[in-house]
Order: structure tokens, then C-alpha cells, then sequence
């Protein structure tokens, strides 16, 4: 850059900052900010700023962003990759202590109190991860070919999960999946990813249709196959041994379901898998969250006048479910509007993250698009019934503290790193 | 160094293709399927019938005849209803364990979802205790309506009652009617059902998860208010009508007393009565059934549904035919000398009168009298071709003053009266083969020959008005308009001139001089005319009839008495129907205590069982 040291002093901490990306994250803060009021508006407490609601929180924990960001912006871009490892190690700490003092809510021992406050470590632990593995991916020498990159960046990923997983939190640690999109990327080779959406495909076939027909199916079907490829002797063996495991995945899936996941896992996919379910058990928060969507038609029914998240049908409406709010009240129309806001989010991301010479900020990009994307997806997706009910928050706007800071450093680190990109050659 | 830059392509693609899969699973479940809103209106909505008030009821100088009185019924909504201290409320609401199993049952049976009667009617202080408990028995609410009240006891069967509507009522109504609505079953609760029941209001209630009410719903937009039902005033006379309760206590038997200038009924008494508030609440069941089994059938309504031969109480109208027709004048005299004689066939008269002119037949109520004159009207009528024919006109006359037709009260199951047609002698005797000697009995108002005690008192309406009568009504005017229907307001003739009644009348006020059959029932300063009779009764004492109006210048009341097995006229239906006239003209009774007590106190009512209050016709 031209400019000398005096000028750079004189810049203000938003300089050369992308602006679209803040201006949707902006957005998202507000749309999310409002919804809280309106879906747990009363009319005892009509003050959007009403400290003793949620929404008054949010306001706290919105406001205190702001400072977060300041201080993001303020720290030199170098801090990121040069502290990246000691941020990991120090998340790993936090999730450890965790283990051993956390507090429990909700079944999830996730929680660090101080006094009234509580963390939850396992928000930032997906920062520092995708800090880290941008780090150790950006390195000399460093290939996605080699095992040894695999098998490294698979721990880096690993660890966390396994720790969080301890603290009995499955839909957070489920998050970490989102990282296979930054290895992909950088490299991983495609046909992971295919088996990846393979074997889900086939968790999900196996606990639909009954395992043998399932097998009998997959075996007309390979056995078509590796006739028609049958002068390609490479392919055939691909073929078999894939068809194979397939074959055990099949059968083991049973064993999967009711041996390994918990109760109230199984019975959140069975909700969405099959039909005659206990609409006022398990069933109860998927299909109030439904009915909550549904009912909000082409335009919704208006700021306030939700009556299913308003009137306490739809569970944690303010968390997990704050999208039940936007569909409602504001319809069709709102929710795509929502949809677009992130999608346009996240195309832009991939768009900052791809203009960087530093493979770190390219790598670091991709993690929060990756980490971003998934929540989105499986958090709406949950409350429209297409993927089973997961507790993670939807980015920006759900109610909360950790979920609000961690996404807002995730986001502003890339924003400070995208910033001083033309500083950067690492 | 950046290598795999395609890939960016991919992720892009993945991103906008996992948006797409959300949005068109909203567009699905937002703009194709409308399930989901009714699912939400039916979480959120409760709909709240509010019961209109019935209309009051009363009398013609707006003393209160029927009033509202409110009840709360408990209902459930068996879907709301959740793990509860069962034997806490069996206990506030008095009823057994097994008893709280079973109807929770039934009302699961009626729906799942919507709110059904679990228990009706509860007091008030039983609703102030419940009330305060409500909260501990989640699914229960409590239901405001009213029932019908009656501060007076009097005139059950003019007011009629209110019952339940049936699956029946429900299907006939195009489904106006909803479980638990009440419909009028008789009297002018049936005959005024659509103006008096009002219109059902109906509020939605928005409620939250715990089924706690949140207010309105679309600030009421879809809400009606309830209509209250259109207010009546009955014709009767509060006081005449207890009097008349009071003098009939313990006989069997009817008074019936109509306005002549307008055909309202003024007195309407159809005893044994029972006390209309027997029939309302959540005793009306057991009580409906024990007056059903009652042996004197208070339910039976006996000035509509009873019918006795007029006997000389006809006599009045038999001279104003004869005055029509032409074959009688004023003076015309017929023997006596103790009855009348044809052939083998002999009418014994109750007197030996000397041969007496027609005022005359009526004060000392002369059998051979009408016996001649009837014999005359049938076989001599010069405008007559036959028998056949004068019967046929003479029957005319008959129907003109309502007899042998309904005479379209506001009371259900009306009978029309016995009247038989020409054709009906034909078939016993052969066409051409019958004259007056064949049904010479119905000269003296016996034979083939029933009326009700309504038909007597409008009969009597009509000889007061000189020639037309109105037909008779127990509602004055409906509503706060005070609207009267039409046909209330219709003259109907009867086809006997004017200038005839005077004669007529003056016989009629000759039966309370001396000389005449009801000297006993006079009253000092008031001219009646009327009339004494005694049906006879084959399976009993002969039933005492009387009718009257007064005063003769300017009738304002016309009445009909009937106590059955009570004997002569005179005795006891004619001092009862002085009475009356007395207190309905005066609103006081000039007549001594001993008087009035001998009427209250008799006790006439039949030894055991067995009153047949059908017909009695009687065959000479």
C-alpha cells in the first residue's frame, strides 16, 4: 500500500473494511433482535428494552458486540495467525474445565458460570478451531494429499468434538462436520465427501425401509453395475468392496440407532422419519414448529401477531426456534427474505475468502462460510422438519450471549484479516 | 498455491442449492399446504358460544309471568384435561367417583377436542366454590346461561316449558339448534320459539399453550353479540288467572275467559295445574316424569284438549239459529208440560214450564223448548231442500262460531271438537232416512256433540260482540314494538245478524233473576248474561258447565267454566264464573268469605282413579 505509517495511524479501525459483509451482519443482528421481542412479547412487558426479558438481553449482548468488533478491529491482523495455536489450546482448556466445572442446562453440561454469567466454551471452540486449521492448512509444505495433513487436520477437528461430545452436547459437536466443506477446499479428495452424503443417505434408507429389501436393492443394483463395467477391472473391485461396506453399513445400522445413539437423539429422527408419532410428546416441538411456519402463510400474520410463539405452543422460541417467529409473522416472503440475507452472506464470504493472497485468511474464510452454512441449514431445517432436532442456535439471530460474541468474532476476525489483506503475503 | 480455485464453484453451488431445498420446503408448507393454519387456528382458538337470554314473559298489566334466572353448567374439553385430584371435585360437585368416570367418558365419546356439558345446571353458591377451585382441574370450565324461572307458579300451561333440544330438533332446524340448546316444548315457549329464543352470540378467545385465555380474537372482528330474545305480553290477567287457579284447586276442570274486543285471553286454567318451576333445573327430568305418571294428568292441557257435549249451555246459540233461519221470533212459544214427546221418543224436561217465549227457553232453560224448535229448523226449514240440507246449514252456524274446528290457540295438540257432518247420519240411518227425532239430543246440546272449554268461552265472545269474534290468542303483543300479528287483529263473522242478539241477551241476563238457573251466581250493579249447563257424563257425575259475559252493554269478558263431575251447572261452575267476572270488572270480590271459601275448599276431585278427560259423548 502507499500510504506511510503516519496515514495508517490516522485510519479509523473500520478502513478498508468490507462493508456489504457488515452491513447483512447488520441485518441479521436486528431481524434477530426484533423477533426475540416478538416472540416472547407480552403485554405485561412491552419495552423492547426491558432488561429483565430476553430481548432486553439481547440488546446487552448486541451492544457489547459492538465493543468485541472494535477491539477485533483494533488488534493487529498478524495477532490471528501468530496466536492461532495458543487460541486453540487455550479453547481445549476452557472445554476441559468445562468437564470438570461446568454447569448443566438442559442436558448439556456445556456452561462455565460467573456469577449470572455463563459461557459456553463450545461457541468459541469453533473459532479457535477454524483458526487453527487454517493455520496448520496455510503451513509450508503442508499438502491435503499426504495422510499425515489428513490425519493432523482430522485431529485438530477431532479434539474439540471429542470434548464437547463429553459434555453430552451432540448438536454443537455435529457443527465441527462443517469443516470437511474447508478440507474439500483445500483439496480432500471429492469421493469423501460423495461416501460422506453416501452413508448418511443410506442411515437414513436404512431406518425407512426394512434393512433387507434395502440390501437386496443395493445388491441388484451394484450387481448391474460391475456387469455393465465389467472389462474395467479397477472399477469392479471399487465397486465390490464399496458395495460391501455398504452392506454391513446396512446392517449395522439398527444396531447404530438403538445401541449407540441416545433415547431422545433416536426419537428426534424417528420424529422426522416416521409418520405415527406422539404429536403431544416427542413429536410436540417439531410440529408446533411446523404449524408456527405454516400458518404463517404468504405474508405472515405481522409483527406481533404470531400467535404459536407468541402463546408459548412453540418451545425455546426465542433460541433454537426463533425461526418459528420469522415464518409466522412474517410468511413466505419474510423467511426467504432471512434465507436470502444469509445466502448472500455467505456467497460473500466464499467471495472475501477467495480474493486473499494469504492461504491463512482463504482457509480461515471458508471455516466461518462452512461453520455459518451448517448452523443455517441445520437450524431451519430442523424447524421445517427436514433434518432432526439439533439445539444449535441460528447465527446472528438466535437469542444468546456465547452464540452472538462467538459468531461475531468468527465473522469480524475475517473482516480484520480481509482488511489488511494487501499487508498480508502468508 | 491456490489451487483446487474451482472448487469455489462447488461450494457456492452447495450453498445455493441447500438454500433453494429450505425455500422451497417453505414455499410447501407456507403457500401449498393449508393445513398448518387450521392446525394453528385450532391450537390457539376457542370458541365461545354466549346463550341469549329468552325472552321474559308477561302479563297485560306487565306483571312478570316468566323470567331468566342464571345457571352455570360445567363443561370439559377433554383434550385439555390433565392428571387432577378426581375426588376433590367429585366432592364440590356431589357425585360419585364412577359417576365422574363415566360422564369424563361420555364426553370423550361426544369429541375429543370440543367442550361438552359434564355437569348442568349448578346453583350459584355451588359455582362461587367451584369457581375459586377451577384453576386445579385443568380441561373444566364453567358455562353462564340462564333458565327460566317463574315467579308466580300460575298458568304452566299457557307459559308451556322448555326442554333440551333432540337430535331431532337439531336435524328439523338445519342445525340452528346446537347440543345443549334449550327449544320451547309447549305452551307460548313452543308457539313463540322463534321470536323468543334470541340469537346465539358467539366470541373467539385467543388461548396460549396452557389454555389460558389471551385476549380477543382479531379484536372481535369475528364475534357476534348474543340477541337477547323479543320480550311477550301475554293477554292474561295475572290476578283473574290465580284466582281462577285458586277456585279450581282440587276439582278437575277448565276456565277459559276471552276479551270479546280483541280475542285475548284473559283467564286460562286447566286444572289439576302443576308449578311450572317443577320443570326447570336438574330435577325437570325426574319431575317431568312424575307429572307424566300423575293419575290426574296435570299435564294435560283441558280447555284445548278436552271436550264436553255444550249441553244447555247451546241453548243461546240454538235460539240464535232459529232467529236466522227465520223459523223462530221472539214470542214464539212451545209446550212443555214436563218434556218434549214424538212418537215413542220423550226429552224430559227438568221443569214443568208452562208453553214460554224464546227469552223465556233460556232463563228457566226449556228442553222441550229447543226440542220443537230443533224439530222445526230440521224438518219444516223452508230455505231447506231436506233434513240432510238444514242439518248441513244448521251445522254451518255452527262451525261459523269455531265449534267442531281448531281454534288455532297458540297451544300444540289442540283438539277441533266434535261436530259430526250430515254424511256421518247418512251412513247410520241412510241417505234421506233420518230427521230431527234421530238426533234430537243435540237440540239440548248433548249427543254427538263435543267442544272444548276454549270453543265455549269464544262461542260466548262471539254472542257478546252480536256476530264476530276474533281469533282467540294468549299473546297480546310481541317485542318492544309491540307488534300483534295480523290475524289477531280479524274479524270473524258468524253469519247471525245483529238485531237477533238483543233478545238473545236478554234471556241470557234473565238466568240471573229470579225465575232463572243461576240466580245464586248474580252480582249486585253488573248485568251478566250467561248460560248454565250440565253435560251428561256416562261414566260419572254429570260435569257442571257455565257461560257468561258481562256487563251486557259493553261485554268486556266472556267465560267458560267447566268442572267435571261436579253436577249442575249452577252449582259450582256458575258462582266459580261470577267470580271471575266480578274480580276481572271490580279487581274486588263483594261476595261473602263462606261464599268464596265453599268454592275454594270443595274438594271434587274423583274418588281413586279414573277420570277419562277425553270426550264424553253422550247417546240419548
Amino acid at each position: 500500500m502507499y500510504a506511510g505509517s503516519n496515514q495508517q495511524k490516522q485510519r479509523s479501525v473500520f478502513h478498508n473494511v468490507d462493508w456489504l459483509t457488515i452491513f447483512l451482519y447488520v441485518c441479521l443482528v436486528m431481524i434477530g433482535w426484533v423477533n426475540i421481542y416478538a416472540a416472547v412479547y407480552d403485554i405485561e412487558h412491552q419495552s423492547i428494552f426491558d432488561l429483565s426479558r430476553n430481548y432486553g438481553k439481547q440488546l446487552l449482548w448486541i451492544l457489547s458486540s459492538f465493543i468485541l468488533i472494535t477491539a477485533i478491529l483494533l488488534l493487529d491482523s498478524k495477532f490471528f495467525s501468530t496466536f492461532a495455536f495458543s487460541l486453540y489450546g487455550l479453547t481445549i482448556l476452557l472445554l476441559l474445565l468445562v468437564l470438570g466445572i461446568g454447569t448443566t442446562v438442559g442436558g448439556n453440561q456445556a456452561w462455565i458460570a460467573i456469577g449470572d454469567f455463563r459461557l459456553q466454551p463450545s461457541e468459541f471452540a469453533k473459532v479457535a478451531t477454524a483458526l487453527a486449521l487454517a493455520r496448520f492448512l496455510s503451513g509450508n509444505n503442508i499438502r491435503m494429499q499426504d495422510l499425515n495433513t489428513k490425519f493432523l487436520s482430522c485431529c485438530i477437528i477431532g479434539i474439540p468434538v471429542v470434548l464437547i461430545l463429553l459434555q453430552k452436547d451432540a448438536g454443537s459437536a455435529l457443527t465441527f462436520t462443517a469443516f470437511m466443506l474447508v478440507l474439500y477446499r483445500e483439496g480432500l479428495p471429492s469421493f469423501i465427501l460423495v461416501i460422506g452424503g453416501l452413508l448418511v443417505a443410506l442411515f437414513i434408507l436404512a431406518l425407512v425401509v426394512p434393512p433387507v429389501y434395502l440390501a437386496l436393492a443395493l445388491l441388484a443394483g451394484g450387481g448391474f453395475l460391475i456387469y455393465r463395467l465389467r472389462k474395467r477391472r479397477k472399477m469392479i473391485t471399487v465397486l465390490s468392496v464399496g458395495l460391501l461396506i455398504s452392506l454391513a453399513f446396512i446392517f449395522t445400522t439398527n444396531y447404530l440407532f438403538y445401541q449407540v445413539l441416545q433415547p431422545h437423539q433416536r426419537s428426534r429422527i424417528e420424529v422426522l422419519l416416521k409418520d405415527e408419532v406422539d404429536l403431544r410428546g416427542v413429536g410436540y416441538n417439531l410440529n408446533q414448529s411446523k404449524i408456527a411456519i405454516g400458518s404463517g402463510r404468504l405474508m405472515g400474520k405481522g409483527f406481533l401477531k404470531g400467535t404459536q410463539t407468541k402463546y408459548n405452543f412453540v418451545p425455546e422460541q426465542s433460541t433454537d426456534f426463533i425461526f418459528c417467529t420469522i415464518g409466522e409473522e412474517w410468511g413466505f416472503l419474510g423467511s426467504t427474505l432471512v434465507i436470502g440475507l444469509y445466502v448472500a452472506l455467505l456467497l460473500r464470504i466464499v467471495h472475501v475468502a477467495e480474493r486473499q493472497r494469504s492461504s491463512f485468511t482463504r482457509i480461515y474464510g471458508y471455516g466461518v462460510a462452512s461453520i455459518i452454512f451448517f448452523h443455517l441449514v441445520i437450524n431451519i431445517g430442523m424447524t421445517i422438519g427436514l433434518v432432526p432436532v439439533i439445539g444449535i442456535p441460528l447465527p446472528f439471530l438466535s437469542y444468546g450471549g456465547s452464540s452472538l460474541w462467538a459468531f461475531t468474532i468468527l465473522l469480524f476476525i475475517l473482516i480484520k484479516l480481509d482488511a489488511s489483506r494487501m499487508g498480508a503475503t502468508r | 498455491m491456490n489451487a483446487y480455485f474451482e472448487r469455489k464453484y462447488i461450494v457456492q453451488g452447495i450453498i445455493i442449492a441447500a438454500a433453494f431445498i429450505l425455500v422451497a420446503r417453505l414455499f410447501y408448507m407456507q403457500i401449498l399446504d393449508k393445513q398448518y393454519v387450521l392446525s394453528a387456528e385450532d391450537n390457539v382458538l376457542r370458541r365461545n358460544v354466549v346463550y341469549p337470554a329468552r325472552g321474559i314473559v308477561v302479563d297485560r298489566d306487565n306483571r312478570i309471568l316468566v323470567q331468566n334466572q342464571p345457571v352455570y353448567d360445567l363443561m370439559v374439553v377433554p383434550k385439555d384435561v390433565r392428571a387432577f385430584d378426581t375426588l376433590a371435585l367429585c366432592r364440590l360437585i356431589n357425585i360419585e367417583r364412577e359417576e365422574f368416570q363415566e360422564k369424563l367418558r361420555k364426553a370423550r365419546q361426544y369429541s375429543y377436542y370440543k367442550a361438552s356439558l359434564f355437569e348442568k345446571q349448578l346453583s350459584d353458591t355451588l359455582y362461587a366454590s367451584l369457581q375459586e377451585a377451577l384453576y386445579q382441574f385443568p380441561g373444566f370450565f364453567v358455562q353462564n346461561r340462564t333458565v327460566r324461572n317463574y315467579p308466580h307458579d300460575a298458568a304452566a300451561h299457557v307459559l308451556g316449558y322448555v326442554d333440551e333440544v333432540t337430535e331431532g330438533d337439531i336435524k328439523r332446524s338445519n342445525n340452528f339448534y346446537r347440543q345443549g340448546d334449550y327449544i320451547g316444548r309447549s305452551g307460548i315457549e313452543r308457539a313463540y320459539e322463534e321470536v323468543i329464543r334470541g340469537h346465539r352470540g358467539v366470541y373467539f378467545e385467543l388461548v396460549d399453550a396452557f389454555n389460558r385465555p389471551k385476549g380477543s380474537f382479531q379484536n372481535g372482528r369475528f364475534d357476534t353479540a348474543a340477541v337477547a330474545g323479543e320480550p311477550l305480553v301475554s293477554s292474561l290477567d295475572l290476578e283473574v288467572q290465580e284466582l281462577g287457579e285458586a277456585l279450581m284447586q282440587n276439582k278437575i276442570g277448565s276456565i277459559v275467559a276471552i276479551e270479546p274486543k280483541t280475542g285475548e285471553v284473559l283467564a286460562f286454567v286447566s286444572s289439576p295445574s302443576y308449578d311450572p318451576n317443577l320443570l326447570v333445573g336438574r330435577k325437570r327430568g325426574n319431575n317431568y316424569m312424575k307429572l307424566l305418571r300423575d293419575e290426574n294428568n296435570p299435564l294435560f292441557i283441558r280447555p284445548t284438549q278436552a271436550q264436553y257435549p255444550p249441553g244447555s249451555t247451546f241453548k243461546p246459540l240454538m235460539a240464535l239459529i232459529g232467529l236466522q233461519e227465520g223459523i223462530v221470533t221472539a214470542d214464539t212459544r212451545f209446550p212443555c208440560y214436563g218434556g218434549y214427546r214424538m212418537g215413542r221418543l220423550t226429552v224430559r224436561c227438568t221443569h214443568n214450564h208452562p208453553p214460554l217465549n224464546l227469552p223465556q227457553s233460556i232463563q228457566g232453560s226449556c228442553n222441550a223448548w229447543y226440542c220443537h224448535e230443533f224439530a222445526r229448523l230440521i224438518d219444516n226449514n223452508p230455505r231447506a231442500a231436506s233434513a240432510a240440507d238444514a242439518y248441513k246449514r244448521w251445522r254451518q252456524y255452527l262451525e261459523n262460531f269455531g265449534l267442531g274446528l281448531p281454534s288455532k290457540i297458540e297451544l300444540p295438540y289442540e283438539v277441533s271438537g266434535i261436530v259430526k257432518k250430515a254424511s256421518y247420519y247418512d251412513d247410520i240411518y241412510g241417505s234421506g232416512h233420518w230427521r230431527s227425532s234421530n238426533i234430537i239430543s243435540l237440540a239440548i246440546g248433548q249427543g254427538e256433540l263435543g267442544v272444548t272449554p276454549l270453543q265455549m268461552a269464544n262461542m260466548m265472545a262471539a254472542i257478546a260482540n252480536k256476530g264476530y269474534y276474533y281469533r282467540p290468542h294468549l299473546v297480546k303483543s310481541i317485542g318492544d314494538e309491540k307488534y300483534v300479528p295480523p290475524e289477531f287483529t280479524e274479524k270473524i263473522h258468524t253469519g247471525i245478524d245483529p238485531e237477533h242478539f238483543e233478545i238473545v241477551h236478554q234471556g241470557m241476563q234473565m238466568v240471573f233473576e229470579p225465575g232463572g238457573t243461576a240466580v245464586y251466581s248474580r252480582i249486585n250493579g253488573i248485568n251478566i248474561c250467561g248460560k248454565t249447563g250440565t253435560a251428561q257424563n256416562p261414566h260419572g257425575k254429570d260435569h257442571s258447565i257455565f257461560t257468561a259475559f258481562a256487563p251486557r252493554e259493553n261485554p268486556r269478558i266472556a267465560i267458560a267454566v267447566v268442572v267435571e263431575n261436579a253436577g249442575y251447572g249452577s252449582t259450582w261452575a256458575g258462582p266459580i264464573a261470577s267470580l271471575m267476572i266480578e274480580k276481572y270488572l271490580r279487581d274486588s270480590i263483594s261476595r261473602p268469605d263462606y261464599y268464596v271459601d265453599r268454592l275454594l275448599d270443595a274438594n271434587l276431585m274423583p274418588e281413586k282413579k279414573k277420570v277419562d278427560p277425553n270426550a264424553e259423548t253422550v247417546q240419548n
